[in-house]
């Protein structure tokens, strides 16, 4: 049994507007997505901002309710729990957050916002216990112990995250969902955070929904990789099969688009034409039809389901597969392999 | 003559009694239609060192104790008010890295952009010039896009609004101070490729600055690698991204995360950019520096031309190009 499983889950919301404020249309975040994340497993989720990746993490660990669809964790239906009932359970799920700025309190020192969750949980039995506990997990994520007195705002942004990190693991939580967790990082001190989280993972046996828009990044620590466009997924693959054989061509252009120091790589730049479109007005048929390359008449009207190419290789797109589709050919040049 | 010329620019910020040094010594030479990135992390003084073309920095609370900064052979340190007027925005334009708070939102795009024409042109400050400057930077149906306001444009568009605007006095110089680290990976190949494109026809020179190495392969003549105050490396683009030979260089170009490397750890380096104020001895990589040597903590290393064209701040240099990248360095 997964440790996770979330099944055609879609948060929807209202549009708002005029007198008695009617709802007008409905902005389909994330519509009808299906995911499984393993034990000791990372499920890496990529795609452009409001590609709806945000708030599946977030409707995921119940910060926002979705408006269908069922989440599982353990066996355990958690869409329909109440208040209190989940906050129990929300000792098994963390998160980590992109802005490393926003996210800590600047009036709590260190240690408060480690020490909260472990007496939210009752984790700690005596004030040593509790002290002891908050230096362990400084330790563990590379910070000295005795930075549990410091403010936010003495540490660099690096650190920070790292400090978000250390309040996650307080609980021994089972899953943590790390959204954007180094976007906002240098890539020096980004790598320095990627190393922490597969440490991390091993010595403490987590599973990780890790959430960024480089996919680089993602496919670097994650087993599987899912990308996201405009509230659906549209390809879902082992990470060593996206990047060597990637079957929608937006997972193409993703890849493509990957900053590359090798100057001597002859990669074909593939640039996408526009934005991602409107989610409260989405295109006829498949979404991605007007920015696509490779678009057919039969993409602007029929929506392309999630169909499964390869063994347990997920693409949605009418071409995959067939000649006309993205061959399926390494498209990274040289520096694959 | 080169268009900008900066020599041993040296810049303290003043706090309290104390001096801290942001900028020591940086010199480096932009010819006409030559583009020059400039690569660090943050707090390393390259965005410092970007502003004080035109003059930017507040002084106080910033000092110029020493150097010069040549602008077609003028002194922009020593220049007046009025002076300074004219080249920001008309000689030098900026673009920053946040283009949604760079931009006025209560008023119109196309009235912002037409605010510098109406300085620096102010015959061409017409709804025409502007539909031209909007089209040059690829936004669709300027016709109509000039009556919007920023908040209703996605972050690649307020950035192309961003250059379009910068664009607007017919600059000669373009300084790009990260300008897509705020962007997605998509609309940030988009932009590079509009840079590209617009440093080829216009023949304007550029100054991007940017943390991160593999956006710059394309676009840069040459690079400049800054660490805490310091330029560290030097050299053509090309050049230096085969072979870089400081080795901080090295470690930060094996920082980048790239393809195909599932489940691999990254070669991330140790430590943090050292504190303006806080500054070791020695050479300043040496606590971080893989090849780090008992000298490195007392000698301070001059930048030296060690090829032609090719300038590093490392005595130990040979060894940097010959050590293998390390597939576990710790973090």
């Amino acid at each position: 049994m997964s440790l996770l499983e979330v099944k055609n889950l879609k948060v929807h919301f209202p549009v708002k507007h005029g007198l008695f404020s009617r709802v007008k249309a409905h902005v389909k975040a994330v519509d009808d997505v299906s995911l499984t994340v393993g034990h000791g497993e990372t499920v890496g989720l990529v795609g452009e901002s409001g590609c709806g990746k945000t708030t599946l993490g977030r409707a995921i660990i119940r910060l926002l309710d979705p408006t269908a669809g069922q989440v599982f964790f353990n066996g355990e239906e958690i869409t329909k729990l109440k208040q209190g009932e989940l906050r129990s359970r929300r000792r098994q799920f963390q998160m980590i957050f992109q802005d490393p700025y926003g996210s800590l309190n600047p009036r709590m020192t260190v240690g408060q916002i480690i020490g909260e969750a472990i007496d939210i949980h009752k984790l700690a039995a005596t004030p040593e216990a509790r002290r002891e506990r908050i230096s362990s997990l400084l330790k563990d994520v590379g910070l000295d112990a005795r930075y549990a007195d410091r403010y936010p705002h003495e540490f660099s942004g690096g650190q920070r995250q790292r400090i978000g990190i250390a309040r996650a693991l307080a609980v021994e939580p089972k899953l943590i969902v790390c959204d954007e967790p180094v976007s906002a990082l240098d890539v020096s001190v980004q790598a320095q955070i990627i190393n922490l989280l597969m440490d991390i993972q091993r010595e403490h046996k987590l599973s990780y929904l890790f959430i960024a828009h480089d996919l680089a990044v993602v496919e670097h620590i994650s087993h599987r990789v899912m990308v996201m466009y405009l509230g659906h997924v549209v390809e879902s693959a082992p990470s060593k099969t996206i990047c060597r054989r990637p079957l929608h061509p937006y997972t193409q252009a993703l890849i493509s688009a990957v900053p590359e120091v090798d100057p001597e790589s002859k990669r074909k730049r593939i640039i996408l034409p526009g934005d991602v479109p409107s989610p409260i007005n989405p295109p006829s048929g498949c979404p991605f039809h007007p920015r696509c390359p490779i678009a057919v008449d039969r993409c602007k009207v029929e929506v392309p389901p999630l169909r499964e190419i390869t063994p347990g290789h997920w693409a949605a797109c009418h071409l995959a597969g067939t000649p006309a589709g993205v061959s399926g050919t390494k498209v990274g040049g040289p520096t694959l392999g | 003559m080169p268009l900008l010329e900066i020599k041993n620019l040296k810049l303290d910020f003043k706090q309290g009694d104390k001096l801290l040094r942001a900028v020591d010594g940086v010199s480096f030479t932009l010819d006409a239609g030559e583009t020059v990135c400039l690569v660090g992390e943050s707090g390393c003084g390259k965005s410092v060192t970007a502003l004080s073309i035109a003059k930017l920095v507040p002084t106080p609370p910033a000092i110029y104790p020493e150097g010069q900064i040549l602008l077609n052979g003028q002194d922009v340190l020593k220049m007046g008010k009025n002076e300074l007027r004219s080249i920001r925005g008309g000689m030098v334009s900026y673009i920053f890295q946040d283009p949604s708070a760079s931009l006025n939102p209560v008023f119109r795009v196309g009235n912002q952009i037409k605010e510098s024409l109406k300085l620096h042109r102010p015959k061409f400050a017409t709804d025409a010039e502007v539909i031209r400057l909007l089209k040059l930077v690829g936004i669709p149906a300027p016709e109509s896009r000039i009556r919007d306001y920023p908040h209703q444009m996605s972050g690649g568009m307020q950035q192309r609004v961003m250059i379009a605007m910068a664009l607007a006095s017919e600059p000669k110089l373009l300084v790009a101070d990260e300008p897509t680290t705020a962007l997605d990976v998509t609309i940030q190949a988009q932009i590079m490729e509009l840079l590209l494109d617009l440093k080829k026809r216009l023949g304007m020179s550029i100054l991007l600055i940017t943390h991160n190495l593999g956006i710059v392969g394309d676009i840069a003549d040459r690079l400049a690698v800054m660490y805490a105050g310091q330029i560290v490396e030097m050299a053509p683009a090309n050049q230096m991204l085969k072979r870089p030979l400081h080795p901080y260089t090295k470690s930060l170009m094996h920082s980048v995360p790239k393809l195909g490397h599932e489940l691999e750890r990254l070669n991330a380096i140790p430590g943090n950019v050292p504190s303006i104020g806080f500054m070791p001895t020695g050479c300043r990589f040496h606590p971080r520096c893989p090849i780090a040597h008992s000298d490195c903590s007392k000698n301070v290393p001059e930048l030296v031309e060690v090829e032609p064209g090719h300038w590093v701040r490392c005595p130990y240099w040979p060894e940097a190009v010959g050590e293998k990248p390390r597939a576990q360095a710790a973090v």
